[in-house]
Protein backbone atom coordinates (compact mmCIF):
# COMPACT_ATOMS: atom_id res chain seq x y z
CA UNK A 1 0.00 0.00 0.00
CA UNK A 2 3.11 2.07 0.81
CA UNK A 3 4.76 1.72 -2.34
CA UNK A 4 1.42 2.74 -4.25
CA UNK A 5 1.42 5.73 -2.44
CA UNK A 6 5.41 6.58 -2.42
CA UNK A 7 4.55 5.67 -6.62
CA UNK A 8 1.92 8.48 -6.75
CA UNK A 9 4.21 10.69 -5.11
CA UNK A 10 6.65 10.14 -7.51
CA UNK A 11 4.15 10.77 -10.33
CA UNK A 12 2.55 13.77 -9.40
CA UNK A 13 5.82 15.35 -8.91
CA UNK A 14 7.48 14.40 -12.36
CA UNK A 15 3.45 15.40 -13.73
CA UNK A 16 4.63 18.87 -11.46
CA UNK A 17 7.42 18.98 -12.54
CA UNK A 18 6.40 18.47 -16.40
CA UNK A 19 4.65 22.12 -16.45
CA UNK A 20 8.10 23.64 -16.33
CA UNK A 21 9.15 22.42 -19.24
CA UNK A 22 6.51 24.43 -21.60
CA UNK A 23 7.28 26.47 -23.98
CA UNK A 24 4.95 29.76 -25.19
CA UNK A 25 2.17 28.57 -27.23
CA UNK A 26 1.81 31.77 -28.68
CA UNK A 27 1.79 31.28 -32.76
CA UNK A 28 5.30 33.03 -34.31
CA UNK A 29 5.14 34.35 -37.70
CA UNK A 30 7.77 36.19 -39.60
CA UNK A 31 6.92 39.74 -40.89
CA UNK A 32 7.26 40.23 -44.91
CA UNK A 33 6.06 36.86 -45.77
CA UNK A 34 3.42 38.38 -47.73
CA UNK A 35 3.05 36.34 -51.31
CA UNK A 36 0.94 38.75 -52.86
CA UNK A 37 0.80 41.87 -55.35
CA UNK A 38 3.06 44.95 -54.48
CA UNK A 39 0.24 47.41 -52.79
CA UNK A 40 -0.04 51.09 -52.79
CA UNK A 41 0.11 53.01 -48.96
CA UNK A 42 -3.04 55.34 -49.34
CA UNK A 43 -1.21 58.29 -49.47
CA UNK A 44 0.96 57.58 -52.78
CA UNK A 45 -1.55 58.36 -55.47
CA UNK A 46 -3.33 61.52 -56.10
CA UNK A 47 -4.64 63.81 -54.28
CA UNK A 48 -1.65 63.44 -51.48
CA UNK A 49 1.10 62.09 -54.23
CA UNK A 50 3.50 60.97 -51.56
CA UNK A 51 2.84 63.38 -49.37
CA UNK A 52 2.75 61.38 -45.93
CA UNK A 53 2.65 64.15 -43.36
CA UNK A 54 -0.90 65.69 -45.45
CA UNK A 55 -2.28 62.53 -45.54
CA UNK A 56 -1.93 62.09 -41.58
CA UNK A 57 -3.43 65.59 -41.18
CA UNK A 58 -6.46 65.42 -43.52
CA UNK A 59 -7.08 62.03 -41.36
CA UNK A 60 -6.59 63.22 -37.88
CA UNK A 61 -8.94 66.42 -39.19
CA UNK A 62 -11.77 64.17 -40.50
CA UNK A 63 -11.92 62.21 -37.67
CA UNK A 64 -12.55 65.10 -35.25
CA UNK A 65 -15.55 64.81 -37.15
CA UNK A 66 -16.73 62.10 -35.21
CA UNK A 67 -16.47 64.04 -31.67
CA UNK A 68 -19.64 65.75 -31.41
CA UNK A 69 -18.51 67.75 -28.37
CA UNK A 70 -16.64 69.62 -31.16
CA UNK A 71 -19.59 70.08 -33.45
CA UNK A 72 -22.28 71.62 -30.59
CA UNK A 73 -19.42 74.47 -29.51
CA UNK B 1 2.41 57.25 -38.08
CA UNK B 2 -1.11 56.44 -37.83
CA UNK B 3 -2.59 52.97 -36.26
CA UNK B 4 -5.98 53.02 -37.98
CA UNK B 5 -8.68 51.14 -35.37
CA UNK B 6 -12.44 51.07 -34.30
CA UNK B 7 -13.91 51.84 -30.87
CA UNK B 8 -17.48 50.69 -30.55
CA UNK B 9 -19.45 52.29 -27.35
CA UNK B 10 -21.69 49.77 -26.86
CA UNK B 11 -23.65 52.46 -24.29
CA UNK B 12 -24.66 54.23 -27.44
CA UNK B 13 -25.05 51.78 -30.05
CA UNK B 14 -28.67 51.59 -30.73
CA UNK B 15 -28.65 48.46 -32.92
CA UNK B 16 -29.49 50.66 -35.99
CA UNK B 17 -27.86 48.17 -38.39
CA UNK B 18 -26.87 51.81 -40.14
CA UNK B 19 -22.83 50.77 -40.18
CA UNK B 20 -23.80 47.18 -41.77
CA UNK B 21 -26.18 49.10 -44.54
CA UNK B 22 -23.36 51.83 -45.16
CA UNK B 23 -20.51 48.99 -46.07
CA UNK B 24 -22.70 47.22 -47.99
CA UNK B 25 -24.02 49.99 -50.25
CA UNK B 26 -20.08 51.37 -49.84
CA UNK B 27 -18.55 48.47 -51.29
CA UNK B 28 -21.24 46.76 -53.05
CA UNK B 29 -20.67 43.96 -50.92
CA UNK B 30 -22.74 40.28 -52.74
CA UNK B 31 -25.28 39.17 -50.75
CA UNK B 32 -24.83 36.76 -47.74
CA UNK B 33 -21.37 38.82 -47.04
CA UNK B 34 -21.08 41.07 -43.95
CA UNK B 35 -18.13 42.63 -43.38
CA UNK B 36 -20.09 44.20 -40.11
CA UNK B 37 -22.46 43.08 -38.20
CA UNK B 38 -24.19 44.21 -34.87
CA UNK B 39 -24.37 41.66 -32.29
CA UNK B 40 -26.46 42.00 -29.24
CA UNK B 41 -25.94 40.85 -25.91
CA UNK B 42 -29.42 39.48 -24.02
CA UNK B 43 -31.52 40.95 -26.71
CA UNK B 44 -35.10 41.54 -25.16
CA UNK B 45 -33.67 42.22 -21.84
CA UNK B 46 -33.76 45.65 -20.20
CA UNK B 47 -30.05 46.23 -20.22
CA UNK B 48 -29.06 44.71 -22.83
CA UNK B 49 -26.06 46.18 -25.11
CA UNK B 50 -25.13 45.81 -28.54
CA UNK B 51 -21.90 46.25 -30.51
CA UNK B 52 -20.81 46.33 -33.93
CA UNK B 53 -18.53 44.11 -34.86
CA UNK B 54 -15.88 43.89 -38.10
CA UNK B 55 -12.51 43.03 -38.43
CA UNK B 56 -9.93 44.89 -35.55
CA UNK B 57 -7.35 44.70 -37.87
CA UNK B 58 -5.36 43.09 -35.23
CA UNK B 59 -1.77 44.67 -34.27
CA UNK B 60 -0.89 40.39 -33.55
CA UNK B 61 -3.31 39.04 -36.20
CA UNK B 62 -4.21 35.29 -35.91
CA UNK B 63 -5.46 35.36 -39.64
CA UNK B 64 -2.00 36.29 -40.92
CA UNK B 65 -0.53 33.88 -39.10
CA UNK B 66 -2.51 30.69 -40.06
CA UNK B 67 -2.63 31.32 -43.77
CA UNK B 68 -0.79 28.72 -45.72
CA UNK B 69 -0.44 30.88 -48.37
CA UNK B 70 0.94 33.86 -47.19
CA UNK B 71 -1.88 36.52 -48.60
CA UNK B 72 -2.37 38.50 -45.83
CA UNK B 73 -0.25 41.73 -45.69
CA UNK B 74 -0.53 44.81 -42.96
CA UNK B 75 -0.11 48.43 -44.60
CA UNK B 76 1.51 51.56 -42.94
CA UNK B 77 -1.46 52.26 -41.10
CA UNK B 78 -1.61 49.21 -39.51
CA UNK B 79 -4.82 47.92 -41.85
CA UNK B 80 -4.76 44.22 -42.39
CA UNK B 81 -5.84 43.38 -46.06
CA UNK B 82 -5.45 40.45 -48.08
CA UNK B 83 -4.69 39.84 -51.67
CA UNK B 84 -7.28 37.72 -53.39
CA UNK B 85 -5.74 36.32 -56.36
CA UNK B 86 -3.58 34.68 -53.78
CA UNK B 87 -6.00 33.29 -51.50
CA UNK B 88 -7.37 29.75 -52.10
CA UNK B 89 -10.29 29.93 -50.04
CA UNK B 90 -9.29 27.47 -47.56
CA UNK B 91 -11.32 28.98 -44.54
CA UNK B 92 -8.12 29.01 -41.52
CA UNK B 93 -8.54 32.30 -41.14
CA UNK B 94 -11.79 32.38 -40.46
CA UNK B 95 -11.17 29.86 -37.45
CA UNK B 96 -8.54 31.86 -36.51
CA UNK B 97 -10.03 34.88 -36.02
CA UNK B 98 -11.91 35.69 -33.12
CA UNK B 99 -14.52 38.50 -34.03
CA UNK B 100 -15.56 35.75 -37.13
CA UNK B 101 -14.56 38.57 -39.84
CA UNK B 102 -13.33 36.62 -42.45
CA UNK B 103 -16.54 36.29 -45.02
CA UNK B 104 -17.00 33.52 -47.68
CA UNK B 105 -18.94 34.56 -50.52
CA UNK B 106 -21.58 31.39 -51.88
CA UNK B 107 -20.17 31.31 -55.35
CA UNK B 108 -21.05 28.72 -58.54
CA UNK B 109 -24.56 26.71 -58.16
CA UNK B 110 -23.21 24.21 -55.48
CA UNK B 111 -22.47 26.90 -53.10
CA UNK B 112 -18.41 26.22 -53.51
CA UNK B 113 -16.74 28.18 -50.73
CA UNK B 114 -15.16 31.66 -52.29
CA UNK B 115 -12.52 33.88 -51.62
CA UNK B 116 -12.51 35.31 -48.63
CA UNK B 117 -13.79 38.81 -48.36
CA UNK B 118 -13.62 40.99 -45.21
CA UNK B 119 -14.00 44.85 -43.74
CA UNK B 120 -10.43 46.55 -45.34
CA UNK B 121 -11.07 49.81 -43.33
CA UNK B 122 -12.00 50.77 -46.60
CA UNK B 123 -8.47 51.07 -47.91
CA UNK B 124 -9.54 49.10 -50.79
CA UNK B 125 -6.33 46.22 -51.42
CA UNK B 126 -3.38 45.65 -53.24
CA UNK B 127 -4.23 46.96 -56.65
CA UNK B 128 -4.31 50.72 -58.46
CA UNK B 129 -5.96 52.64 -55.38
CA UNK B 130 -9.41 54.07 -56.77
CA UNK B 131 -9.08 51.52 -59.70
CA UNK B 132 -12.24 49.70 -61.47
CA UNK B 133 -10.77 46.51 -60.47
CA UNK B 134 -10.08 47.49 -56.95
CA UNK B 135 -13.65 48.28 -56.35
CA UNK B 136 -14.80 44.85 -57.55
CA UNK B 137 -12.55 43.24 -55.65
CA UNK B 138 -12.28 44.82 -52.15
CA UNK B 139 -14.16 47.90 -52.40
CA UNK B 140 -14.04 51.23 -52.38
CA UNK B 141 -11.09 52.83 -51.11
CA UNK B 142 -11.59 55.43 -49.15
CA UNK B 143 -8.38 56.54 -47.09
CA UNK B 144 -7.48 56.98 -50.29
CA UNK B 145 -9.78 59.77 -50.86
CA UNK B 146 -8.70 60.96 -47.61
CA UNK B 147 -11.51 59.83 -46.01
CA UNK B 148 -12.73 57.36 -43.18
CA UNK B 149 -14.67 54.21 -43.22
CA UNK B 150 -17.84 54.76 -44.04
CA UNK B 151 -19.64 52.86 -40.90
CA UNK B 152 -17.79 54.60 -38.68
CA UNK B 153 -18.75 58.07 -40.42
CA UNK B 154 -22.43 57.04 -40.53
CA UNK B 155 -23.00 55.96 -37.23
CA UNK B 156 -26.09 58.07 -35.87
CA UNK B 157 -25.10 58.08 -32.32
CA UNK B 158 -21.58 57.86 -32.69
CA UNK B 159 -20.97 54.81 -30.93
CA UNK B 160 -19.24 53.29 -33.74
CA UNK B 161 -15.49 55.64 -34.05
CA UNK B 162 -12.94 54.55 -36.83
CA UNK B 163 -9.70 56.34 -37.41
CA UNK B 164 -6.27 56.54 -36.18
CA UNK B 165 -5.82 54.90 -32.40
CA UNK B 166 -4.40 57.80 -30.76
CA UNK B 167 -7.34 60.04 -32.34
CA UNK B 168 -10.19 58.02 -31.34
CA UNK B 169 -9.49 57.12 -28.03
CA UNK B 170 -9.01 60.53 -27.44
CA UNK B 171 -12.26 61.52 -28.70
CA UNK B 172 -13.56 58.61 -26.24
CA UNK B 173 -11.43 59.33 -22.95
CA UNK B 174 -13.36 62.60 -23.80
CA UNK B 175 -16.75 61.57 -23.98
CA UNK B 176 -16.24 59.24 -20.66
CA UNK B 177 -14.94 61.95 -18.94
CA UNK B 178 -18.38 64.03 -19.77
CA UNK B 179 -20.46 60.88 -18.90
CA UNK B 180 -18.78 60.91 -15.05
CA UNK B 181 -18.71 64.48 -15.01
CA UNK B 182 -22.60 65.23 -15.66
CA UNK B 183 -23.18 62.23 -13.57
CA UNK B 184 -26.32 59.35 -13.90
CA UNK B 185 -29.50 60.13 -11.57
CA UNK B 186 -30.87 57.14 -9.81
CA UNK B 187 -32.52 55.05 -11.92
CA UNK B 188 -31.60 51.80 -14.27
CA UNK B 189 -27.51 51.95 -15.59
CA UNK B 190 -28.69 52.03 -19.01
CA UNK B 191 -30.35 54.56 -21.46
CA UNK B 192 -29.96 57.79 -22.27
CA UNK B 193 -27.91 59.14 -18.93
CA UNK B 194 -25.69 56.89 -18.96
CA UNK B 195 -24.85 57.10 -22.74
CA UNK B 196 -24.70 60.90 -22.48
CA UNK B 197 -23.97 61.90 -19.11
CA UNK B 198 -27.75 62.89 -17.13
CA UNK B 199 -29.50 65.99 -18.99
CA UNK B 200 -28.98 68.59 -15.63
CA UNK B 201 -26.31 67.82 -13.24
CA UNK B 202 -26.67 65.14 -10.51
CA UNK B 203 -26.29 67.80 -7.63
CA UNK B 204 -28.97 70.15 -8.76
CA UNK B 205 -31.65 67.12 -9.89
CA UNK B 206 -31.97 64.13 -8.07
CA UNK B 207 -35.27 62.94 -8.89
CA UNK B 208 -35.76 60.45 -12.05
CA UNK B 209 -38.85 61.60 -14.12
CA UNK B 210 -41.77 59.41 -14.12
CA UNK B 211 -42.74 57.05 -17.10
CA UNK B 212 -44.17 59.00 -19.36
CA UNK B 213 -43.40 62.21 -18.37
CA UNK B 214 -41.50 64.38 -20.83
CA UNK B 215 -37.72 64.94 -19.05
CA UNK B 216 -36.43 68.88 -18.49
CA UNK B 217 -34.92 70.25 -21.59
CA UNK B 218 -31.34 69.71 -21.86
CA UNK B 219 -28.53 72.58 -21.65
CA UNK B 220 -26.10 71.87 -24.25
CA UNK B 221 -22.99 70.25 -23.51
CA UNK B 222 -19.78 72.75 -22.31
CA UNK B 223 -17.12 71.87 -24.30
CA UNK B 224 -14.69 68.90 -22.72
CA UNK B 225 -11.62 69.89 -21.71
CA UNK B 226 -10.68 66.30 -20.56
CA UNK B 227 -8.37 63.87 -22.74
CA UNK B 228 -4.66 64.00 -23.34
CA UNK B 229 -4.84 66.06 -26.74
Amino acid sequence: MRRFAAVGVVASLLLGLAACGERPQVIEYKQGTYQGKPFTQPYQNAPYNGDKAAWERAMSQRAQGQNEYNRVK
Amino acid sequence: MARMKFICDAERCIECNGCVTACKQEHDVPWGVNRRRVVTINDGVPGERSISVACMHCSDAPCMAVCPVDCFYRNEAGVVLHDKDICIGCGYCFYACPFGAPQFPQTGAFGVRGKMDKCTFCAGGPEVPTSDTEFKKYGRNRLAEGKLPACAEMCSTKALLGGDGDVISDIYRNRVVMRAARGTRSGPPWGWDTAYGAAQPVAATTTTPAPGQAPSPAPAPAPATGGKS
